[in-house]
């Protein structure tokens, strides 16, 4: 099981280490270092490195590597499941995943760590659990805890543990009961240069953020279930129930949580949100570029198209740019040659657009490669899928909850190739 | 307020006033000191120094400073093992404690504290725990086992924990169950054979019924703990497919995967023809693809595992090729990856698709992506045949690029085109020739001029072509020199008028000039024979080549079988098996996927498959009896009568499976020594080093008594014997069948996997004479069904002559009758691990042939 964790910042500082059987030496991230430094981006570090006497399988998140470390035949998805919940934890509880953050509440990190592995098995990872054995800093009851000599460890018994709702705390009360459920899509395309698709395809979840009091049961039905053939469900979800009525039947957890992940597959139609007018050349033998570009709605379901942000890596070769913007700001970095075009708002009658010319290093040959250009956008007030929820129930509560249901689309990794 | 303020030093010594602190009889003040040892301690600070005062703090009602104190405890009881015995009274009485949160917390901690004279204690109150009435301190101390066990393997084993594990199975809490799954998984790990795991339909059932309850990571250990279970039925296998699948759709990956591995091992199991089958198959493809929207780290673990899956059973994700497609920022190691696998989905009907993705990333900026998407194009000509031409054209569009490692890697790939469809696409030699300026990598070289020599007599200029590589013959590295030899060569016998001279100087060159023994022999063989018989010259260098296949990408069989029951491993990531690599994994059983639906009926091989030591005699009688023929086989008894029988050398490993290396092979005893004796060729293109041999754990405990003799280079058509002698003394696992012996030899170029058999007589000890006495007390002790019987065909030997005969191969004769005109030998053999076998031989003079009657006491038994 997992041995150890290391905590290395983007310059290759160890901050934090903590071992669950015996203490590894902090010698043997060298290993990882030497990966570190062979790969041209932070990124391009391989997440399973082979020590003589080791493993080391490594996540980066907020520009921290978590490197995990392991002696025996262990599930590599294991453990990087298990880094992603220590992130996911930390944010919850420092409300930032940094470097900073965690030194600034070490005492706090370790016990949680603590908390989460025992003796290199996941024990508490659930944060409803963990936040009932470790309650979260917060300023005030930082001050509570100096005036009043308490702790912030909890003197329970994680009760939800051994409940057959283990996600659930008891004894939730609240005085507004309410449940937020948002259906948020993000759709991954590749755009050929031609305008084409190559593929496009829906990632999907609905995060909903419930504070209900008591034992409430939830059930969510959907006017087109028939969309969701790949899903991936919150333990709460009762699967039998889903496979022969296509409701979501569960009772939740208390506060924010996602209920679901799907996943439209490129088989089905996608429907493309914008569309780009390109046109970025290179002259052999001249040292201008021209780089044109205008965006525009497509398929949007009658949404405004909206925080659309252009960039595109341009190649080594591009010295500088002179580009106008019909609206938005654009930058482009001479060092990194990354050029962002932060355009706001579609406008579908006044198509914004990005003119002008790329200045080329002197006497060198053309570039080689073709610049992808990445779009980010978001809809509001639609799921792109078509994806519609009918109705939410609540049972086992005598109360009547305020209940609400956004939707939304963004881009996921949205690509078009010139 | 924050814990940094933890970190702020004063002047005076640190440690001193931590002290100070500590012994404060503040409360708050004690517990504020501990945070600050804590924090110093996380970053790596040594404050060893304070034990006995942290220590001291221990005993409060506080929980947060409790649990502070254990954590400094579990780190540094190590260092200061005699203080940490004071630690005991604490520990042992928190176990008793009302609240089972201290009880469990106590219990984990003592765990943790890894002093052997701490472990003493820690027996009682574990025993305690682990019939705790609270499930939460039960499932705490199941993992204490595991803890435990992993200081000192005999102490859990004396006391009887394991056998309370095992209970926990049948815990009435999921949460238990998975913990002592989880404890026991880790134990047998180190313990190669138990049967700590000892799985049946019953547990198989509680496990299932955990499954569903547990979290999820129970989940995962609950079902890589069922991947090891076989299946009595197609019935039982399709139940539990069943009420594994909806794991499929967790949002854990890791039960994912490990759900896939579970329903790919059983699915073998199921007849093709179910309509389960095809349900199942379609219902394995989105969770597979899901797993690829998610951060690029899970990606890359599911794509080496999708990357099996593919090979296996292509037809699961055949219709999914666009998701593997790559998206310009993915990290290198995920288009690497996803590019493998597009290779391996490409067929005919989806190859126009693939082909544009391929040249599209073949502009790219990253050089490695951009080499191996153009090598990848050459793999797709070779594996879909109707699109080779189209493969083409799309190389000769990138060569036009003239970006210089685009036209190398294409050069490449195409010699590769030629070797698998010789004579189509010549046409292209021209502009391949117009970029041999701009080649300076080996490979890039060595591949054009293997092109111009193959297709000499197309090329006007040929020799004006390989006239001006042979400036710098010297500089050149020796893949380059080689194929300039051989490729010069060919030349010359396609054209002997005008390259006389030409030849002269490259075998000059080659033989004279070079200190590379490779080479030198390379230029004499061909010089010896041009100048003896350029008839057989011709023969042998412009021989037809075997065509190449796309089958040198793939992962070799019983390989692939064993790593798709490693599905979501590490041994999955690395495609390699378990024993190979990873440290502390001493005790991987070898797994194989289970036999297909229609082997129940056949009592024969149930036999000889059961795990079962009682049925081993059965399972010997196969290799055994065909030894006993071939022993015979070498008939008329001319040359050697005294010599022990060996087996003709047969091809273990072909050239195509191993990238040029082919192995050949017998066994062989000679001077009471077990001989392996190989003949390695190698019939690659380059130069091979650094041989290395190395077995997998097999029935008779065989392993190399030393390294493998290879001490110099293996140039290419090289061949080499190497004798390689063996004892017996290796690691033991029972094969199937009984003498099949895995065997891994790795060399400069990557490690390849083969299994032969060795004939069973070649384990025959030559102590092997028995007492008349012991014989006949042992012969009647012989279970019945330890014995068996069979015939030996068209063996034309007297009795004294096939005495003499067997006695060379260490079977001996111990008694000798005459019944009835019948001769009935009786012998003795002793196998190297201490078994007897004992033989009555049948024979009838004038019938050629004999029966044998052949029994085993189960002597030595405890070996398996």
């Amino acid at each position: 099981m997992i041995h150890s964790l290391f905590l290395v910042n983007s310059s290759g500082d160890i901050f934090l280490e903590k071992h669950w059987k015996s203490v590894v030496s902090r010698s043997v991230c060298d290993y990882f270092f030497e990966a570190q430094e062979r790969a041209s981006e932070p990124e391009n570090v391989p997440p399973v490195i082979p020590t003589p006497h080791h493993y080391l399988i490594s996540v980066l998140r907020h520009r921290i590597y978590f490197v995990a470390v392991i002696q025996s035949e262990v599930p590599p998805l294991f453990v990087i499941e298990f880094l992603h919940r220590v992130v996911d934890t930390f944010q919850d509880y420092f409300g930032v995943c940094t470097e900073a953050a965690i030194k600034d509440n070490v005492v706090v990190v370790y016990e949680l760590l603590e908390e989460m592995l025992d003796n290199g098995f996941p024990l508490a990872t659930e944060s409803n659990i963990l936040k009932e054995l470790i309650k979260p800093p917060t300023i005030l009851r930082t001050v509570v805890n100096t005036i009043t000599g308490s702790t912030n460890v909890g003197e329970q018994l994680p009760t939800g543990q051994l409940s057959v709702v283990p996600w659930r705390r008891t004894g939730v009360k609240y005085t507004n009961n309410e449940a937020y459920f948002d259906v948020v899509e993000e759709i991954d395309a590749i755009i050929d240069k031609s305008g084409s698709t190559i593929t496009a395809e829906i990632q999907g979840v609905i995060d909903a953020c419930v504070k209900l009091t008591g034992m409430p049961d939830l059930t969510l039905s959907f006017m087109n279930p028939r969309l969701l053939d790949d899903v991936s469900f919150h333990p709460c979800v009762r699967f039998k129930r889903w496979e022969a009525e296509r409701i979501l039947s569960f009772i939740p957890p208390d506060g924010n949580f996602r209920l679901l992940s799907y996943h439209v597959s490129s088989q089905n139609l996608v429907a493309i949100p914008v569309y780009v007018k390109h046109n970025i050349t290179f002259r052999e033998g001249s040292s201008q570029g021209r780089f044109e570009l205008t965006l525009g709605p497509k398929q949007t379901m009658g949404k405004g198209v909206e925080a659309v942000l252009v960039s595109s890596q341009l190649p080594r070769g591009v010295l500088n740019t002179n580009l106008n913007p019909t609206q938005g700001t654009y930058t482009f970095d001479p060092v990194t040659k990354l050029l962002s075009w932060d355009v706001g708002k579609i406008n579908p009658q006044k198509l914004p657009s990005l003119k002008g010319s790329m200045s080329l290093q002197a006497g060198a040959s053309k570039p080689d490669e073709n610049p992808t250009i990445n779009i980010q956008f978001k809809i509001q007030q639609s799921a792109l899928s078509g994806l519609k929820v009918n109705r939410l129930d609540m049972y086992g509560e005598k109360y009547k909850p305020f209940k609400g249901i956004k939707y939304m689309t963004k881009a996921g990794k949205f690509q078009v190739r010139t | 307020m924050t814990d940094s303020k933890y970190f702020t030093t004063t002047k005076k010594g640190e440690i001193f006033e931590l002290k100070a602190e500590l012994n404060s009889d503040k409360k708050e003040k004690k517990k504020e000191a501990v945070k600050k040892v804590i924090a110093s301690m996380t970053v790596g600070k040594d404050v060893s120094a304070l034990f006995p005062d942290v220590v001291n703090c221990m005993q409060t009602d506080n929980l947060e400073l409790k649990k502070l104190v254990y954590l400094y405890l579990m780190n540094y009881a190590k260092s200061q093992p005699d203080m940490a015995i004071m630690a005991v009274n604490t520990f042992v009485k928190d176990c008793e404690d009302p609240n089972p949160l201290i009880r469990a917390l106590a219990v984990r901690t003592m765990g943790c504290i890894r002093v052997d004279k701490i472990t003493e204690y820690l027996c009682e109150p574990l025993r305690k725990c682990l019939k705790d009435e609270d499930p939460y301190v039960r499932k705490t101390a199941a993992v204490c086992v595991a803890k435990l066990h992993d200081i000192n393997a005999q102490l859990v084993e004396d006391q009887g924990f394991l056998d309370t594990l095992k209970d926990l199975i049948s815990d009435s809490n999921p949460m238990v169950v998975a913990n002592a799954v989880a404890a026991l998984s880790e134990i047998a790990e180190s313990h190669p054979n138990s049967n700590l795991l000892d799985l049946n339909p019953q547990s198989i059932n509680k496990l299932l019924t955990a499954l569903n309850e547990c979290t999820e990571w129970g989940q995962i250990f609950i079902l890589d703990c069922l991947a090891n279970y076989t299946p009595r039925d197609d019935r039982e296998s399709q139940s539990i497919c069943e009420r594994v699948t909806p794991r499929l759709s967790h949002a854990n990956s890791a039960v994912v995967l490990s759900a896939v591995k579970v329903l790919m091992k059983f699915m073998e199991m199921l007849p093709k023809d179910l309509d389960y089958y095809g349900t199942l198959l379609k219902k394995l493809a989105p969770p597979l693809v899901t797993l690829l929207s998610a951060e690029p780290e899970l990606q890359y673990v599911a794509l080496r595992n999708i990357n099996l899956i593919v090979q296996k059973r292509p037809e699961i994700l055949k219709h999914e090729m666009k998701v593997f497609f790559v998206k310009y920022n993915d990290p290198i190691y995920v288009k690497l990856e996803k590019l493998d696998i597009m290779i391996r989905l490409a067929s005919q009907a989806n190859i126009a698709q693939v082909l544009a993705e391929l040249k599209e990333y073949a502009t790219e900026v990253d050089v490695d992506f951009v080499r191996k998407a153009v090598r990848a194009i050459g793999r797709c000509a070779i594996k879909v045949e109707q699109s080779a031409e189209r493969c083409v054209s799309t190389l000769l569009d990138l060569i036009q690029t003239k970006v210089n490692y685009v036209v190398q890697e294409a050069i490449v790939v195409i010699k590769d085109i030629f070797r698998k469809y010789p004579n189509k696409y010549e046409s292209v030699i021209a502009t391949l020739c117009e970029n041999l300026d701009s080649l300076d990598e080996p490979e890039a070289r060595a591949a054009m001029i293997w092109i111009v020599g193959e297709y000499a007599e197309r090329i006007d200029n040929a020799d004006e072509l390989l006239e001006s590589f042979l400036e710098g013959f010297h500089d050149e590295s020796t893949q380059v020199q080689l194929q300039l030899l051989t490729a010069i060569v060919k030349l010359f016998l396609k054209k002997p008028t005008e390259t006389q001279e030409l030849v002269q100087q490259v075998l000059s060159l080659a033989t004279q000039d070079s200190d590379n023994p490779d080479l030198r022999d390379r230029g004499y063989i061909y010089w010896r024979l041009l100048s003896t018989d350029p008839v057989a010259a011709k023969e042998v260098v412009l021989a037809e080549k075997p065509l190449i296949s796309e089958e040198t990408d793939l992962i070799e069989p019983t390989l692939l079988e064993e790593l798709i029951c490693h599905i979501g491993t590490l041994a999955s990531v690395y495609h390699k098996p378990p024993s190979a690599f990873v440290e502390g994994s001493r005790g991987v059983m070898h797994k194989r996927l289970p036999l297909g639906g229609d082997i129940g009926g056949s009592p024969a091989m149930g036999a000889g498959f059961g795990a079962a030591p009682a049925v081993m005699p059965a399972s010997l009688n196969a290799p055994v009896g065909g030894g006993l023929g071939d022993l015979f086989d070498l008939g008329g008894g001319v040359g050697m009568p005294m010599g022990a029988y060996i087996p003709p050398k047969t091809v273990w490993l072909p050239a195509m499976k191993a990238k040029g290396l082919e192995i050949s092979g017998t066994f062989a005893r000679r001077a009471g020594v077990i001989q392996m004796e190989l003949v390695l060729t190698n019939k690659a293109m380059s130069v091979m080093t650094d041989f290395a041999i190395q077995f997998n754990r097999n029935s008779f405990g065989l392993a190399p008594a030393g390294p493998l003799q290879v001490l110099t280079p293996l140039g290419p058509n090289q061949t080499i014997e190497v004798s390689l002698p063996l004892s017996t003394v290796g690691p033991v696992m029972k094969m199937d069948p009984l003498n099949n012996l895995q065997v891994a030899v790795k060399n400069n170029i990557d490690v390849f996997y083969f299994s032969c058999q060795y004939p069973i007589s070649m384990l025959f000890v030559e102590d092997g004479k028995m007492e008349r006495q012991v014989f006949l007390a042992t012969w009647k002790d012989i279970p019945n069904d330890n014995e068996s019987q069979f015939q030996i065909q068209d063996c034309h030997l007297n009795s004294d002559a096939a005495s003499n005969k067997l006695q060379g191969s260490n079977i001996f004769t111990i008694a000798k009758r005459t019944v009835e005109g019948q001769d009935m030998l009786y012998m003795a053999i002793k196998l190297s691990n201490g078994i007897w076998v004992l033989a009555e031989l049948k024979m009838q003079a004038g019938n050629p042939n004999y029966t044998v009657s052949l029994g085993t006491r189960r002597d030595g038994e405890q070996h398996y």
